[in-house]
């Protein structure tokens, strides 16, 4: 704590964070087969105002770690510490009630399908003030002005306050998830991939107007994505996941440039570049992405790794920092050579 | 790379739905030509009438779509018969137009899966879950090939080997819920294949995949294209894959085509101002971002379709129109360079 208070430009710190779910048999009697280790010991922090990508394959555990943040599950062990602009520096996995609620009005969060996130049965009024309502913060006209008011700041007209979520096209309906994740003036917002959804043309409107509204209210975001080429747009430093555990996090322009570990080169590597003078070149992964419920012993890549050497079937590497703020889980990160991003450097 | 034999040629096709609310000009006046072993990419923001062009060629649109006008005609080089023996087989090329053809008759179901095959977006949903992968196949097989159980169980596996199904003599009885989403997309690849196709619709194959298992899904289907030497009609909206997958190109906006040319040529001098914000609005990586650039977005939304605007249906959108031109005037499809077509007012001759 004490350690923690003293960095101020902290805003979020995750240290040794698991969630496991039970794989359970039987109807009556359930009994516990197995457990997916969805996230499983993973550490990191935010600063104050800027942008962490969150990157990683479908099953990784992205989703699962944004929603820990929010405690939408309860972690199944490690810290998670907020620096509330209340409370200052607060357990979120200890939180009682009413710390929650406080702590809850600080972090948001985006969802990834503006479809089935919005009830249809609502307006905007109520979706974008449902927030502001069951705080306590406005009701009445106050209300309309303040929902008003967040409609322009995310560009959409005031007028259609009235109106339900059917009757907007999706890059719209995400404008209406961000006002919402913003009626409470958050500190912190997870964007769970906000823009995955969205046509490409809809796609920049939507990152364009996230970056816009960082600068305006000084905003963190942790922004959970699959698209390499987004999550590089839009962050400042990147964390790469692999089968529940970080496997590299570092600088953005540094991971992509000079990335250390085997399976952030793959991942770059995989993206197809628009460019048909750049032939991508893609670095093939021999097999599938590791089952979560049975891991492989040692580090849970090298059965795919190219460079995988004995001690990596046996022993399980720690998360180092190699270089300030390049964090890396490999045995072998100081002797490899990975190629990052051609074109970068 | 063009070959010189033709295989589809579509002209002013228009495939429209009609609801309660209106009509939908889904397609509405495409024109394009697909030739033996080319791989053409079809681009497009979802509503663009991309999947609906694909379905018309195959003769699948659902109801209560329809084909209004327009013509499909496939070009079927009759080198198999026994009937041309002595001729140059090349030289026998049989004309069918599709569009005539009754779309559940016999002619065109021996055509959908034997020369025309489909690979669709969602692998789970294109396959039943309560039949084995290899049943499936094999019905296919059984279905187009006239051969008994064992040898389609045999073709089936050699089938799964071909598009890389690891262990393919123990999987081959696996139900699709027990594969992950790139072994479900192989086994689709296969079923399309198994028949050699002359043309290969893929209606965007590996958007539900992630980018690695993307990245061996198109080396996949390059190596097979190689190989097999079909056609691949690549329908999709992620550019980054029309750049490593595609020769041609043809981008489509509210049903139609407004821009037609090479890849290079569409990477590197787009002339429709479609094509050219497209392309500036994708984060692409290896840019320099850290100086927070904002990418340049498509300004507003595609149309609605019971609205299309008048004229051309891009200007409400559009940074280079001309008032009183581009909102009143259709614009003409001209070919600006040999093999460059491009749908846009700023290029009328």
């Amino acid at each position: 704590m004490v350690e923690q208070a003293a960095d101020r430009s902290k805003l979020l710190e995750v240290n040794g964070l698991k969630k496991h779910f039970p794989i359970t048999r039987g109807f009556f009697f359930t009994k516990e087969v197995a457990t997916v280790r969805a996230v499983d010991g993973v550490n990191f922090f935010i600063r104050k105002g800027e942008t962490l990508g969150l990157v990683g394959e479908s099953g990784c555990g992205k989703t699962t770690i944004g929603r820990l943040i929010l405690r939408a599950y309860e972690p199944t062990a490690g810290e998670i510490w907020f620096n509330d602009r209340k409370l200052g520096w607060t357990s979120v996995a200890t939180a009682d009630k009413a710390q929650l609620r406080q702590l809850r009005q600080n972090m948001q969060l985006i969802f990834q399908d503006p479809y089935s996130s919005l009830n249809p049965r609502m307006t905007l009024l109520d979706i974008v003030g449902e927030p502001l309502y069951t705080n306590g913060i406005a009701k009445g006209s106050e209300l309309k002005d303040r929902v008003a008011e967040l409609l322009k700041v995310v560009g959409l007209r005031p007028e259609y306050m009235s109106r339900y979520p059917h009757a907007f096209s999706g890059g719209q309906r995400q404008r209406i998830g961000v006002a919402r994740a913003l009626a409470l003036h958050p500190q912190l917002i997870v964007c769970d991939e906000p823009v995955s959804a969205l046509d490409v043309s809809v796609q920049a409107q939507i990152l364009n107007l996230l970056q816009e509204l960082q600068e305006q209210f000084e905003l963190t975001y942790l922004f959970i994505s699959h698209d390499l080429s987004v999550v590089e747009h839009i962050s400042d430093r990147i964390a790469v996941m692999y089968v529940g555990k970080l496997v590299e996090s570092a600088d953005t322009e540094q991971l992509f440039i000079n990335p250390k570990h085997p399976y952030t080169e793959a991942l770059l590597s995989a993206v197809p570049q628009p460019d048909p003078r750049i032939r991508s070149e893609a670095v093939m992964m021999p097999g599938e992405v590791a089952d979560p419920a049975h891991p492989p012993s040692g580090c849970y890549f090298h059965p795919r790794c190219r460079y995988c050497v004995e001690l990596c079937q046996t022993e399980e590497p720690s998360l180092r920092e190699i270089t300030p703020d390049h964090f890396v889980s490999c045995h072998r990160a100081d002797e490899l050579h990975l190629v990052g991003v051609k074109g970068l450097g | 790379m063009k070959q010189d034999q033709l295989l589809i040629s579509v002209k002013d096709l228009r495939t429209y739905f009609f609801l309660d609310e209106g009509t939908v000009r889904a397609v509405d006046g495409v024109d394009f030509n697909i030739w033996y072993g080319q791989t053409l990419g079809v681009v497009g923001e979802s509503g663009c009438g991309k999947s609906v062009t694909a379905r018309s060629i195959l003769r699948i649109v659902p109801r209560p779509g329809r084909i209004v006008s327009g013509e499909i005609t496939l070009y079927r080089k009759c080198d198999r018969s026994p009937s041309l023996r002595g001729e140059n087989p090349s030289q026998q090329i049989e004309e069918i137009k599709l569009t005539d053809l009754d779309p559940t008759g016999r002619e065109m179901c021996s055509i959908r899966g034997t020369e025309i095959a489909l690979v669709p977006q969602e692998p789970m949903a294109s396959l039943s879950p309560v039949h084995s992968i290899g049943n499936q196949i094999a019905e296919v097989i059984m279905l187009h090939q006239r051969v008994d159980k064992h040898t389609a169980r045999a073709r089936t596996i050699e089938m799964l080997e071909l598009v890389g199904f690891p262990k393919p003599k123990e999987r081959v009885d696996s139900l699709p819920h027990q594969l992950s989403g790139g072994l479900r997309q192989r086994a689709v690849i296969a079923m399309a294949l198994c028949c050699h196709p002359s043309l290969l619709i893929a209606d965007e194959p590996t958007t539900a995949l992630d980018v690695t298992t993307e990245a061996q899904i198109l080396r996949l289907l390059r190596n097979l294209q190689s190989e097999l030497g079909m056609a691949i009609m690549y329908i999709t909206h992620n550019l980054g894959v029309v750049a490593q997958m595609c020769e041609d190109v043809i981008v489509m906006y509210m049903g139609r085509v407004v821009e037609e040319t090479s890849v290079d040529a569409l990477f590197h001098s787009p002339l429709h101002p479609y094509t050219q914000a497209l392309l500036r609005s994708i984060p692409r990586l290896g840019q320099k971002t850290r100086e927070r650039r904002r990418l340049e977005s498509i300004r507003g939304t595609v149309p609605d379709p019971y609205a299309i605007p008048k004229g051309c249906s891009f200007h409400p959108r559009c940074h280079q129109r001309i008032r009183g031109v581009c909102d009143q005037q259709e614009p003409p499809y001209v070919e600006v360079e040999p093999g460059h077509k491009v749908r846009c007012l700023l290029y009328q001759p």
